[in-house]
């Protein structure tokens, strides 16, 4: 397997505080790798981090054999990275529609009929509310629409960030079918999540992060089966 | 409805009473009070007649909204719900024949009607302009401009020293002033891109001042507060003077009597033709991914990062547009006066843009339209009650926030029809 990003000894600073300790992980091409910790343990950091908000104070991050740790926003996204940040953060007095058309802006307009068509079908909730207000729409619906929008610049490597906050469990578990499904399709998928069981199960791979530290790596099931992650993160039962 | 509709008269008469000792207060000092000389004189009838207005009307009001009407109205209003609403993908605007009704009558107005009107109505289509410009940098973009006065003052004065310095006429200066507008709001746009809010108001406030102060004091080539005169624009090369030194004017080439009014209709033909091209611009924009991104932009700034959007490029765009229409509108103003100085473009006249632009409803092409008509045309109608204009601006101001906050016109969308071959 190749590898598609990587981070290499990653430092992130906060004026004098250290969120970031010489962070490395990889994600190849296929995989659904996930990123579990506790609140404030540098998850968010990490994942924007790649978009150069904040940018990291030393170390590489490798995507497709180039460092994009300097680079700007529009040329990470220009080159088949789209994220769906942290909260949603849908437009809400747009219309679905106008959202998931945002989502074409680092690729241009060619395909966003097809594209559209394409999430519609993966989402058939929004097809409903096309033509609605997105801050109408419930939390299970925004989130839905926040991943379409970033799947419409067609990228190799969608980061998700904490795709789960804040919904219904039964909802969370229809988002990661949805994600199932995104997968199986040939997506590679960077997951950042609290949600470690659901997580842990749909990934590949996973990392461990305390402090600011990658504290534990291995394959899903290990980590869902270490006694550790679960005294942690998974209430121990 | 269940519960039974009775005028509740005592809470009525204690909230009359509330606004009548509010009204004291303010009215007390303001109009109570007659500065003679060094002394002054007390003028209580005028105190107590305008607290009994305050008091019967708010006695009314509390009356009314508690009658079964009332209650209707009220909730009407406490709905105004965040956002815009999206209209069915088939929804036909009533504007397609309106706008050739516009078009016809704006075209018939310098035939028909007086001098005076014309120049009222110029003034008028002046603030559109400054209306639409400021509201791709408010009312789509979200970002709160103080200093658009600016723009409107290098449009004009470049108008003005361009003729005086360069032998620029009228229509070589309006593209230039506009580019030059436009350049002006990039240098203004760099420097507060990181900035939001607060913070970008008191920078733009600060650029407004400091284009005025050196209007002011750079005398040598503004002529400071002396200001300077403006050429009028030529109809391929025939003046609307009364006689010119070079080549024939416009009346001895028609054989016409001269008349003042000749220039005017003629600014008010071309300015007409300009605002509706901004009009048709602007509103191709607003469909167009740019336009998008302003609003999105506006929404939400991380979630614009996260998709990699090329904020610089969205936030100098918007001011650059919104600068060079105000630049447009300065040339047309300068053109208009013959003759422009810095008194024209104080703080006041920033306030009234923004003003028309949160009268009309932010983003609302059409709103901006009839704001900005309001907020000119009906201050000339009243000319006698000049002295309470800024008072009248007050009313209109706070009777909108209660009643209307969204603005004139409520920004509506489009919805998307289902293509060709859609899932439905």
């Amino acid at each position: 397997m190749t590898s598609l990003m990587e981070f290499k000894e990653v430092d992130v600073h906060y004026g004098p505080i250290q969120a970031l300790k010489k962070v490395s992980l990889t994600v190849n091409e296929g995989e659904i790798v996930t990123l579990i910790g506790a609140n404030g343990a540098g998850k968010s950091t990490l994942l924007m981090s790649i978009f150069g908000q904040p940018r990291i104070s030393s170390g590489e991050i490798i995507y497709r054999g180039e460092d994009i740790s300097q680079k700007s926003a529009h040329y990470v996204a220009s080159n088949g990275l789209a994220q769906s940040p942290e909260g949603r953060r849908i437009f809400p007095s747009m219309s679905v529609e106008e959202n998931l058309l945002m989502g074409t802006i680092p690729i241009g307009m060619d395909h966003a009929e097809e594209d559209m068509q394409r999430m519609f079908e993966l989402f058939p909730r929004l097809l409903e509310r096309r033509n609605q207000r997105a801050s109408t729409m419930s939390g299970g619906e925004q989130q839905m629409l926040a991943i379409g929008r970033a799947l419409m610049s067609r990228p190799k490597l969608l980061l998700l960030d904490e795709p789960s906050l804040g919904l219904a469990p039964i909802i969370v578990k229809q988002i990661f079918q949805i994600l199932r499904d995104v997968a199986s399709s040939g997506m590679t998928i960077f997951l950042v999540e609290q949600n470690a069981n659901h997580a842990l199960k749909l990934a590949n791979r996973g990392y461990v992060m305390v402090n600011g530290e990658i504290r534990m790596t291995g394959s899903g099931q290990e980590l869902l089966v270490n006694p550790e992650v679960r005294e942690a993160y998974l209430g121990g039962h | 409805m269940s519960q039974s509709v009775g005028i509740n008269f005592k809470k009525s008469s204690i909230d009359a009473l509330v606004a009548g000792f509010l009204a004291l207060i303010l009215f007390g000092p303001i109009v109570g009070v007659l500065l003679d000389g060094y002394g002054f004189s007390a003028e209580f009838g005028r105190v107590a007649w305008m607290v009994a207005i305050v008091v019967v009307g708010r006695f009314v009001m509390s009356c009314f909204f508690q009658t079964e009407k009332g209650v209707a109205m009220a909730f009407r209003y406490a709905n105004n719900d965040e956002g815009a609403t999206v209209l069915s993908p088939n929804h036909k605007s009533k504007m397609v024949w309106i706008i050739p009704l516009v078009i016809l009558v704006g075209l018939l107005v310098p035939f028909v009607a007086s001098k005076y009107v014309l120049t009222v109505v110029i003034l008028g289509l002046i603030y559109v302009l400054l209306g639409l410009g400021l509201n791709i940098v408010v009312g789509l973009a979200g970002l709160l401009d103080l200093g658009f006065v600016g723009f409107y003052a290098i449009g004009a004065y470049g108008l003005a020293l361009g003729y005086e310095n360069l032998g620029l006429g009228f229509w070589s200066m309006l593209p230039i002033a506009a580019l030059l507008a436009a350049f002006a709001g990039a240098i203004l746009g760099f420097p507060v891109l990181r900035m939001h809010g607060d913070y970008l108001a008191i920078v733009t406030l600060g650029f407004g001042e400091i284009i005025r102060l050196i209007l002011t004091n750079w005398a040598s080539f503004t002529h400071g507060p002396n200001g300077v005169s403006a050429p009028l624009p030529t109809l391929f090369g025939l003046e609307f003077k009364r006689r010119s030194k070079d080549g024939e004017t416009f009346h001895e080439f028609f054989n016409l009597p001269y008349d003042s009014a000749y220039k005017y209709m003629f600014i008010y033909l071309i300015l007409f033709a300009v605002v509706w091209a901004v009009l048709f611009i602007k509103h191709r924009l607003v469909k167009m991914p740019i336009g998008r991104a302003w609003e999105a932009l506006r929404e939400d700034e991380v979630a614009c990062r996260s998709l990699g959007l090329n904020h610089v490029l969205v936030k100098l765009s918007a001011f650059m547009l919104g600068a060079s229409t105000g630049g447009l509108a300065g040339v047309f103003f300068a053109t208009y006066q013959g003759f422009v100085n810095p008194s024209s473009f104080t703080f006041f006249e920033s306030a009234l843009i923004l003003a028309i632009v949160v009268l009309g409803g932010m983003g609302s092409t059409l709103g901006v339209v009839i704001a900005a008509f309001c907020l000119t045309v009906l201050p000339e109608m009243l000319r006698e009650f000049a002295e309470y204009r800024v008072l009248m601006f007050g009313i209109l101001m706070v009777v909108m926030m209660i009643w209307k906050p969204r603005g004139i016109v409520r920004v509506t969308r489009t919805g998307f029809a289902a293509r060709k071959g859609a899932v439905k």
